[in-house]
């Protein structure tokens, strides 16, 4: 047997202790890291959420020059950009994801189609947003000038057809993932009943899977409230209150992105990071509740 | 109504095209921007390109090189920041995995997946370029490292479960330190699933723009130095593509191009990595 | 050196709230092979588990008693002292999936840190593998990964990898459960080459297997330590009803 000195044993010994305590410290700082982030936005948030108090919410009026900072502009822009894209993005998502899951689970095909659905969710923001400014807001204009709107081109419209682009991907991976999971036996039955396949995914996979889609959906629209890049070189940038879908208008992301680095009055910034707030409380509420029902999705 | 078996079937059919033609539908845009990606950016590339600094309007020839250099310095520091935290942790969730703070951890972890780009920039704004007076390369670095942060914990995590729990047990037996076992034995096993969820957040982040408008935010000249403001690739597409300027819209594209390249490339790496080099069980 | 090696206390071990093992007092002697017996879920596994401490591992695991390996307290030892004395083989091989079979069986040193010089480790390679029968087998595959080899000759390499370190028992757990009947014979016929050296502990569920290659036989049924006798002895003459009922496959 191999000597070990006391000497060794000594210092393996402390290096065990080491170990674990690294590994304890990196597991904390995470959760703790969190943490900070959520004290540091509301810290900053507080001079705004002081001094405009609930103005800041149904205030329609954005001037930093006067000190009028109402944000219902951009809240109303995010709900409508993401909800839009949701209602674009919600027919494909579960097409492509009973394509995956349920029609064609393994082969090539199903292979090209996955890889597919990955590269899209890998091109990046920017470049997205890129693309729409050259290919997507002409089209748009000249569909404007068709029916006889004012022919913006950037606006609502253009960027949630981009958002809807960014968050299919996501929205198919969260569900192809629950639909691979209805138990074969349940749909096997239903076949040797004499159901067609139409009629197993309505209704054996769909009800089945309803917890998980919702999950996903919601998850989906988590990513689409907070993205930024994409939506700040589409929408236009206007602070007023979208009436339709062609107008312009601001999300809360990219006011941030574009009045940050120039906000010059205390409150002014504050009030950018009272936005940044709220999206980390609803992107975390989004999460937690999203997170859990695929967790207990998948364990049931 | 009676519902013939013929009209069931012809929904059924009817039902399998719609799927079918939906999905194609979803793989256009790829297509689409990959096109005008590849068209746009092949001609905007040469030799100038890569060794040159963007040029004021009206002269022709000017490069990237600033934000070339600037985006494999910032990855490179997140690397090195959040590498390290990312593992620890992925092995901390992985070996205890019933404790509250592994609870906690993993929570936090899936909320930080979901948290916005651009908030992450505004609390490194606040904690880093506040303290520090300024915008720096450092800055930037953190605030991609916290990006990188849940995948690379969650590919430790996931990896890391699925080896079997007698190899460990095989090398404690030997009298082989609980330390050891991890680091030689436990991570080796499990290398190629964590280089792919490091490999793949590289590839997310080399594109993320919102976290460095007011971290790294950009620099028109080559900076190799963490302390001062630094540009980098996405940062470049964006200021160019919002520009008015023709020439500009030509380097943006060109620097598009180059983005996507990288990105693909990582991708399909770990695509490469994960079929070819699996450790076998 | 005669007498005994291993000596344990009123053991009782513990998974949370259910016990698996109670009041096991054994005492097992140097260079002898004794085979650990009964129906599944008797605590025979845990029991040899409890020897080198690797129960423990398990979360909500606890133990009372003691175990005394040389007179000393494996309690009061310090923990990779412990293991490097008495070396383990699992049920499935598991073989380590990143080194090659040469790297496998010096492992114990690779991952211990223990400098060995070039032809000192040829040296306990030849010499370990030579030892389980399988240097014929492989001496011209040593840089190969150990997992491309057949369950037989990766649980060989596995043995290997614990003798290299120079164990003074060993515990196999189940080592043949997973393997084919010619690979079993193969490994019987080692574990009587390996008597010379070593104190062998074990756990089978044949019992034919325990009668070739056991000098004696502990009993373990439903957490107790029913019978510990002669292998012969306690196969012809069971003192116990429940021993009995066992060997005669009334039960199990």
């Amino acid at each position: 047997m191999p000597i070990t000195t006391d000497q060794q044993i000594k210092g393996i010994n402390f290096s065990e202790f080491a170990f674990r305590k690294i590994l304890f410290i990196s597991a904390i700082s995470i959760v703790i890291l969190l943490f900070c982030f959520f004290l540091t936005l509301v810290a900053s948030s507080l001079p705004s959420i002081n001094t405009i108090g609930i103005k800041f919410i149904y205030g329609v009026t954005w001037d930093p020059v006067s000190d009028k900072f109402g944000g219902f502009p951009f809240l109303a822009g995010t709900l409508f950009t993401s909800l839009l894209a949701l209602i674009i993005a919600i027919p494909f998502s579960l097409s492509v994801a009973l394509f995956l899951g349920e029609y064609f689970r393994t082969g090539l095909i199903s292979a090209i189609f996955k890889n597919i659905v990955e590269l899209l969710a890998a091109i990046p923001s920017v470049i997205y947003g890129f693309w729409g400014l050259f290919v997507l807001v002409p089209l748009i204009r000249s569909l404007e000038t068709k029916i006889g709107v004012a022919p913006y081109g950037v606006g609502i419209l253009t960027s949630s057809i981009i958002l809807s682009i960014m968050i299919v991907p996501y929205a198919v991976s969260l569900t192809v993932q629950v639909i691979t999971l209805v138990p074969a036996d349940l749909k096997e039955a239903a076949y040797s009943l004499g159901a067609t396949r139409l009629e197993v995914i309505r209704n054996i996979i769909l009800p089945y899977t309803r917890s998980g889609i919702f999950a996903g959906i919601l998850l989906a629209l988590g990513r689409a409230l907070g993205e930024t890049m994409a939506v700040t070189m589409l929408i236009g940038n206007s602070h007023i209150v979208p009436v339709s879908i062609f107008s312009p208008g601001n999300t809360m992301a990219s006011v941030i992105a574009n009045e940050f680095t120039e906000a010059t009055g205390k409150i002014y910034l504050s009030a950018l990071i009272e936005m940044g707030l709220f999206l980390f409380l609803v992107t975390t509420i989004i999460n937690i509740i999203g997170r859990s029902v695929i967790k207990r999705f998948s364990i049931s | 109504m009676v519902t013939t078996i013929k009209y069931r079937e012809f929904k059924n059919k009817l039902f399998k095209v719609i799927i079918i033609l939906l999905t194609t539908v979803c793989t256009l845009p790829l297509l689409l921007v990959l096109y005008k990606i590849f068209r746009e950016g092949i001609s905007a590339i040469n030799w100038d390109f890569f060794v040159n600094l963007p040029k004021p309007v009206g002269e022709t020839g000017g490069g990237i090189v600033n934000a070339l250099i600037g985006s494999v310095l910032l990855i490179l520091v997140a690397s090195v920041i959040s590498i390290p935290l990312g593992v620890f942790t992925g092995i901390y969730l992985s070996e205890y995995r019933n404790t509250k703070l592994s609870y906690f951890t993993l929570l936090s972890v899936d909320v930080l997946t979901g948290v916005p780009s651009i908030v992450i920039g505004i609390i490194i704004y606040l904690w880093v370029v506040k303290t520090m007076g300024g915008f720096s390369a450092i800055s930037g670095s953190i605030a991609l490292s916290v990006m990188m942060l849940p995948s690379i914990i969650k590919s430790t995590e996931e990896t890391l479960k699925l080896i079997p729990n007698t190899l460990k047990e095989a090398s404690l037996s030997l009298g082989v330190p609980y330390y050891r076992t991890i680091l030689k034995v436990i991570l080796p096993a499990g290398i190629t699933g964590i280089l792919s969820g490091i490999i793949l957040s590289i590839a997310r982040v080399a594109g993320e723009t919102a976290p460095l408008l007011f971290t790294a935010f950009g620099n028109p000249f080559i900076n190799t130095n963490i302390l001062k403001p630094i540009s980098s690739l996405p940062a470049i597409i964006f200021n160019y593509a919002i520009s008015p300027y023709e020439d500009w819209h030509k380097l943006a594209w060109g620097a598009s191009f180059v983005l996507i390249i990288i990105v693909l490339f990582l991708n399909i790496i770990t695509k490469i990595a994960q079929r070819k080099w699996k450790v076998q069980f | 050196m005669e007498g005994t090696i291993l000596k344990t206390f009123n053991f009782s071990a513990n998974f949370g709230e259910s016990q698996v093992l109670k009041n096991i007092s054994i005492e097992i002697n140097r260079n002898e092979v004794v085979a650990v017996m009964g129906p599944s879920g008797c605590g025979k596994t845990t029991f040899i588990r409890c020897i080198n401490r690797m129960h423990e591992l398990t979360q909500g695991a606890t133990v009372n008693g003691d175990i005394r390996v040389d007179d000393n307290s494996i309690y009061t030892m310090n923990l990779i002292v412990l293991r490097r004395k008495i070396g383990m083989v699992f049920q499935h091989p598991n073989p380590f999936p990143t080194m090659s079979i040469y790297q496998n069986v010096v492992a114990g040193y690779l991952l211990n840190g223990i400098k060995l010089k070039k032809t000192e480790r040829d040296e306990v390679v030849e010499r370990s593998l030579k030892r389980v029968a399988l240097w014929d087998e492989v001496k011209d595959d040593l840089h190969k990964k150990g997992t491309f080899l057949s369950g037989g000759q990766q649980q060989r390499l596995c043995i290997a990898r614990s003798i290299s370190m120079n164990p003074e028992i060993l515990l196999l757990d189940e080592p043949t459960s997973a393997l084919d009947p010619i690979s079993t014979a193969k490994i019987e016929e080692l574990i009587f080459e390996l008597k010379k050296n070593y104190t062998i502990i074990i756990v089978t569920h044949n019992m034919q297997q325990a009668g070739r290659i056991s000098d004696r036989t502990a009993f373990f049924y439903l957490g107790e330590l029913l019978e510990f006798n002669d292998t012969t002895e306690l196969f012809i003459n069971p003192k116990h009803e429940k021993t009995q009922n066992y060997i005669t496959g009334r039960f199990g």
